[in-house]
């Protein structure tokens, strides 16, 4: 779990990093997204990794959280969870859940027609039929719908619960612990589940409202 | 709440053996002083059950001062009750008010059977420690006196806190995946930060969670529960400790 969440975590950087180019300046967004979209190391090495990577994660996630289950098979008449751990902590499975069914509008929405546009109908070019680059115009497009904006929102805030525990868990199973480092990972690791997911959330109003 | 004390209702998971199912019964207590340990209310509970001509209810103790690890009872839904660094004994009445309902459950964990009521077989616990919580010594008359070898004092203290723990189990009972790595971890790290304990560290530490697994301890999801309930306020440190123990081990041992 540790492993392949601390492989998503640099992939979700490098993400919002490259969207966040479609608010500062469209072309450059234009010409990564051509890029990430062609070149062949990118679609057929990093990206079935990234694919495996999530596969993963999320295979091993509902494993464990079935295995867990199954440890406890009675359960406690009165229980006070929160007493002692966080609801983040206790519930990664529904927020891992929700982030699985985001994927499901964000492949409807640019992952599939990405595929279909490229391999099926075999256009590689990247432009629009008046022969610009399409990605930008494409993302805006998406985020005009007030549902679909609503949605992202909500999802990221699920991200966002899912980090503010992964983050600095992920660093205590593979055994990287310190009294010195420790705190500052937990610190950064809010500080990455806030500001990542507020960034998507950012990208997404930003268009929303300046469409 | 009367002259003599508080009066209260008490919601008892009573269980005829390990083949009964089970359920929860209500009893009333009365004259409970504040100044009562947790136990002793349930002695007095137990002495009002057995006038009324009533079976007692079976529960784990013995040293009743912190340090045996016996008693194990998961009260109004926390290990050890609400209090924190005590274990059942060391709870005192005066952490509930007159009227209160309180719930007495036993650890629930599928490794942890229940044998009678508030009763389960921790003997899991046993399994893992004989699959690798020790050193090896040869006892001949000319082992070198433990004294005589230089350990860093940073060591020795965290050992020394490692070896704290009980083995009560409270670990298990309040991790929601009734993990066991509080535990194994505390009983791997305590050996395995002393130069005695180093010799056999490898097949010690994948021993050890070999048998974890063997014995139905769910896995640890990082939520730091059991730190928290932990009696002794053993350190989620020995986990990470025991993690790299693990990986190191798992990658270079033969085995």
């Amino acid at each position: 779990m540790a492993l392949s969440g601390f492989f998503l975590l640099v992939f979700l950087l490098q993400h919002c990093t490259i969207n966040f180019l479609s608010v500062i300046n469209p072309e450059s967004f234009n010409n990564v997204s051509h890029f990430m979209g062609t070149n062949p190391l990118v679609q057929f090495a990093l990206q079935p990794i990234l694919a495996f990577g999530v596969i993963f994660h999320l295979g091993m996630g509902i494993r464990l959280e079935f295995q867990n289950r199954l440890s406890r098979p009675i359960k406690y008449e009165m229980e006070k969870a929160a007493e002692n751990a966080t609801w983040m902590s206790r519930n990664m499975i529904i927020t891992g859940v929700m982030i699985l069914l985001f994927f499901g509008l964000h492949f409807y929405d640019f992952w599939f027609p990405e595929l279909n546009t490229k391999f099926i109908i075999g256009d590689m070019s990247g432009l629009n039929a008046g022969g610009e680059f399409r990605y930008y115009e494409e993302l805006k497009h998406k985020f005009i719908d007030p549902t679909r904006v609503g949605l992202y929102v909500v999802s990221f805030l699920f991200l966002s619960l899912h980090l503010m525990h992964g983050f600095h868990s992920a660093f205590q199973s593979v055994g990287f612990r310190h009294n010195k480092y420790t705190p500052i990972i937990k610190k950064l690791g809010m500080l990455y589940a806030i500001a990542i997911p507020a960034g998507f959330v950012f990208i997404a109003l930003f268009h929303f409202i300046n469409h | 709440m009367t002259e003599n004390g508080m009066n209260l209702t008490l919601k008892v998971w009573r269980q005829k053996s390990d083949k009964d199912k089970g359920q929860i019964e209500t009893y009333q207590v009365k004259d409970i002083s504040e100044h009562m340990s947790f136990l002793e209310m349930m002695d007095t509970m137990n002495e009002q059950l057995i006038t009324a001509g009533k079976e007692p209810v079976a529960f784990d103790h013995d040293c009743r001062e912190g340090i045996c690890g016996s008693c194990s009872l998961f009260i109004n839904g926390e290990a050890h009750g609400p209090d924190r660094g005590v274990t059942t004994c060391q709870l005192h009445m005066r952490k509930f008010k007159d009227g209160d309902t309180i719930y007495i459950e036993p650890w629930r964990s599928k490794a942890f059977p229940v044998i009678k009521d508030l009763v389960v077989d921790r003997t899991g616990f046993d399994r893992i420690m004989n699959a690798g919580g020790f050193i090896s010594v040869n006892t001949s008359g000319n082992t070198q006196d433990a004294n005589s070898i230089p350990i860093p004092k940073d060591d020795a203290d965290h050992a020394f806190d490692a070896a704290t723990c009980i083995g009560c189990g409270a670990c298990v009972a309040t991790c929601k995946n009734a993990s066991a790595m509080l535990f194994v971890s505390a009983k791997v790290s305590q050996l395995a930060l002393l130069p005695q304990g180093k010799i056999e560290a490898k097949d010690r530490v994948l021993n050890m969670v070999g048998q974890m697994d063997a014995e139905g301890f769910g896995s640890c999801t990082n939520t730091g529960a059991c730190e928290v309930e932990c009696p002794k306020g053993i350190s989620l440190d020995n986990i990470a400790r025991m993690n790299r123990e693990f990986m190191s081990a798992s990658i270079t041992s033969d085995k």
